[in-house]
């Protein structure tokens, strides 16, 4: 059985979704449906006291056996993240955190160094956390030795929709980890989340590219497809296209 | 969790099925991949197998450029004592064998050591025999550290020590370990080695892994070719490498295929392998672990050393001895085994060059003061 | 007191409870820091606060 499990959860859907920069909360359901996404990442902000609005809860619209993941976004250390954590904590919603951690506001890459620090902090006090990097085969490996119960390796800086221009990077990741990697970041296209399965990846998030379709529901129902066909590719190892040998002479004439 | 749990798992693993199952489009695809898993490397040790070899030299040539282009490291062994409380039957220095006897003086060891540094060496390998009588750890503690004086690289290739030994040792200078398991098959494992200490299995298995935690940066492995079936022993030491690379990030892998040589003493239910297999082998070894080092001593003789060197081989020995003491003593003490290419240091880097490759002597900068 | 980085002005000594209430907002979805002190739901009706406190209303946001 082809299973995703992180944190001992049993994982449905190995597409992740973001909920933001959607026009409005009430899209959500109707992606969540056609993405057939159980896991779900949300934020945490202050609500705007005058607005009436900012009264309605995004929590409404998720259904209740989605797994709710609180993303740090707003960060810009560690201890900013580890206060985030707390609060979602304290919402009781549950204790899944992504780790993010952004102090550069030009292309938004993530801060390694200071989202292992949060980690470590937030794995001893119980959290099942996801860190959100920069595709870092030593960084990774520190993860995974701080107690991450996946990794979240970019594959293009956030919102760009540019695809797997880590690509390298991010084989040697999914080579060499044995938690689960999830290709987080620069997924613009169905065939993106594609190829990261087929290169073997055990998810993907996406959020800009649902957000700004112009049919984020069919893109949603999209993805959900690409990710299901990328990982059967994946597993059914397929063939290799074959280099063509260059003339050389003989190595190994003496034996005869 | 050692490499130990990892040979449970291949106890009684069914090899002959394996390999019958094994079909050349199959190898041809495992020959194209970039990376192996261990059944495709297991596949390369295949009969079917047998008939790619020149596509498999090809891939390894090629791999080994990338790696590590045209180098080749030298280096030679330095046996400064042979006493031995073991009774390994394959083995000269068996403690039942009447053999010539003899453990170095320090001043000894800094005789030979400034012989084989004049003679134009940086890297060495310090031998003994097993023995925590006549070569203790203290003993070989001092002899690392005359020989850090004359070598940047000081390779231990003796008896299996607890880990605050080793860092002991690496404190003084040491900065490799070569770890023969002559075999990974725990059964054959105890008839062979009939006494002494060497004769607890999973303790001389756990050896370099203890080794790298001391700090070791650099680990040579390898079973001993003729004890054993060689497919069963080239997969286990393959994996070992395997293992070592993926616990030690930081530390080289190197294999090496040694064959049994003549000795003194005797040993004679032998699965003697020839040349295409040794061939095979390290074939097998480079493409499953391209960034492994491939180390081949003088068991070979010189023809066959000088035509595996386009094949990847990453460290050569040369003007070797394995008397006790061989480059300078007059009586030294009795070899460990028959070399077959005796060629000196000079003749060896005229081999290197003529193949068009360059021969380091120096590979390597000690930390230690 | 200052509220989401806003001086507001309420009677001394009003509850968290009694501000969510002034401010209209439902005490189920949100999370409520005083002084970066997280406090719990069941002492809202307790916890009272002064001219001097920093709040943060905090709830949960697409995103991420």
């Amino acid at each position: 059985m082809d299973e995703l499990v992180i944190a001992n959860k049993k994982i449905k859907s190995r597409f992740f979704i973001g909920t933001g920069k959607f026009s409005s909360n009430k899209i959500v359901p109707d992606i969540i449906k056609s993405s057939e996404a159980q896991v779900i990442t949300v934020a945490l902000r202050r609500i705007d006291i005058h607005a009436t609005e900012s009264k309605d809860n995004i929590l409404n619209y998720i259904n209740k056996d989605c797994i709710l993941v609180a993303n740090t976004s707003g960060a810009r250390n560690a201890e900013e993240a580890i206060r985030l954590a707390h609060l979602a904590k304290a919402t009781g919603c549950g204790n899944w955190v992504k780790i993010e951690v952004i102090s550069d506001s030009k292309y938004l890459l993530p801060d390694n160094y200071e989202t292992l620090k949060a980690t470590e902090t937030l794995v001893k006090e119980g959290f099942v956390v996801l860190p959100y990097i920069s595709p870092d085969l030593m960084d990774a490996k520190r993860l995974v030795g701080a107690g991450a119960s996946a990794v979240m390796p970019l594959g293009a800086p956030i919102g760009t929709n540019r695809g797997l221009k880590t690509k390298e990077l991010l084989k040697i990741i999914i080579d060499e980890i044995d938690i689960p990697v999830v290709v987080d970041a620069g997924i613009g296209k169905p065939s993106h989340a594609a190829e990261a399965m087929e290169m073997g990846a055990d998810a993907v998030l996406a959020n800009t590219a649902l957000a700004t379709a112009e049919n984020p529901v069919l893109i949603a129902e999209a993805f959900k497809l690409a990710v299901q066909a990328g990982r059967k590719a994946f597993l059914s190892k397929p063939g290799i296209g074959k280099e063509l040998a260059s003339a050389s002479s003989p190595l190994t004439g003496f034996l005869r | 969790m050692t490499f130990y749990d990892v040979v449970q798992i291949f106890k009684d693993f069914d090899y002959d099925s394996f390999f019958k199952g094994i079909t050349d489009m199959q190898i041809e695809k495992i020959i194209a991949k970039d990376k192996l898993d261990k059944f495709d490397f297991l596949a390369l040790l295949s009969p079917t197998a047998e008939k790619h070899i020149e596509e498999m030299a090809q891939k390894a040539h090629n791999i080994s450029l990338k790696y590590f282009g045209k180098n080749v490291l030298i280096y030679t062994p330095m046996y400064v004592a042979n006493y031995c409380e073991n009774k390994c039957v394959y083995c000269g220095y068996n403690c039942t064998n009447d053999i010539n006897r003899k453990v170095l003086s320090l001043d000894e060891v800094e005789k030979e050591a400034k012989a084989v540094h004049d003679m134009g060496f940086r890297h060495v390998i310090l031998l003994t025999g097993e023995s925590r009588k006549y070569s203790p750890v203290s003993y070989i503690k001092d002899c690392v550290k005359i020989l850090n004086k004359y070598f940047s690289s000081i390779c231990l290739e003796i008896y299996s020590l607890k880990k605050e030994e080793y860092e002991e040792l690496v404190k003084a200078g040491a900065d490799s370990l070569t770890m023969y398991q002559e075999t990974y098959n725990e059964e054959l494992y105890s008839k062979v080695h009939l006494g002494g200490p060497k004769k607890n299995y999973r303790y001389r298995l756990e050896t370099p892994e203890r080794a790298c935690e001391a700090g070791v940066y650099s680990v040579g492995l390898g079973p001993l070719y003729g004890l054993y079936d060689w497919r069963q022993e080239a997969f286990l030491g393959g994996l070992h490498g395997a293992y070592i690379q993926k616990k030690f990030s930081g530390v080289d892998v190197n294999f090496s295929v040694p064959r049994i040589r003549p000795h003194a003493g005797s040993f004679n239910d032998l699965h003697e392998i020839d040349e295409k297999t040794v061939v095979q082998i390290l074939l097998a070894l480079k493409l499953f672990i391209p960034r492994s080092g491939t180390n081949i001593t003088t068991r070979e003789c010189s023809e066959m050393r000088n035509n595996l060197i386009p094949l990847g081989v990453t460290k050569m020995s040369a003007g070797v001895s394995t008397e006790v003491g061989g480059h300078t003593q007059e009586n030294p003490g009795e070899k460990q085994f028959d070399t077959s290419d005796k060629r000196s240091l000079e003749e060896v880097r005229e081999a290197i060059t003529s193949k068009g490759y360059f021969p380091v002597m120096k590979d390597w900068e000690p930390m230690v003061s | 007191m200052i509220v989401n980085g806003e001086e507001l002005n309420f009677t001394n000594n009003i509850t968290v409870s009694e501000l969510l209430d002034k401010l209209n907002v439902n005490e189920e979805t949100v999370v409520v820091e005083v002084d970066l002190e997280i406090i719990n739901k069941d002492d809202y009706k307790i916890k009272k606060l002064s001219s001097t406190s920093k709040v943060e209303i905090i709830r949960y946001v697409g995103g991420g």
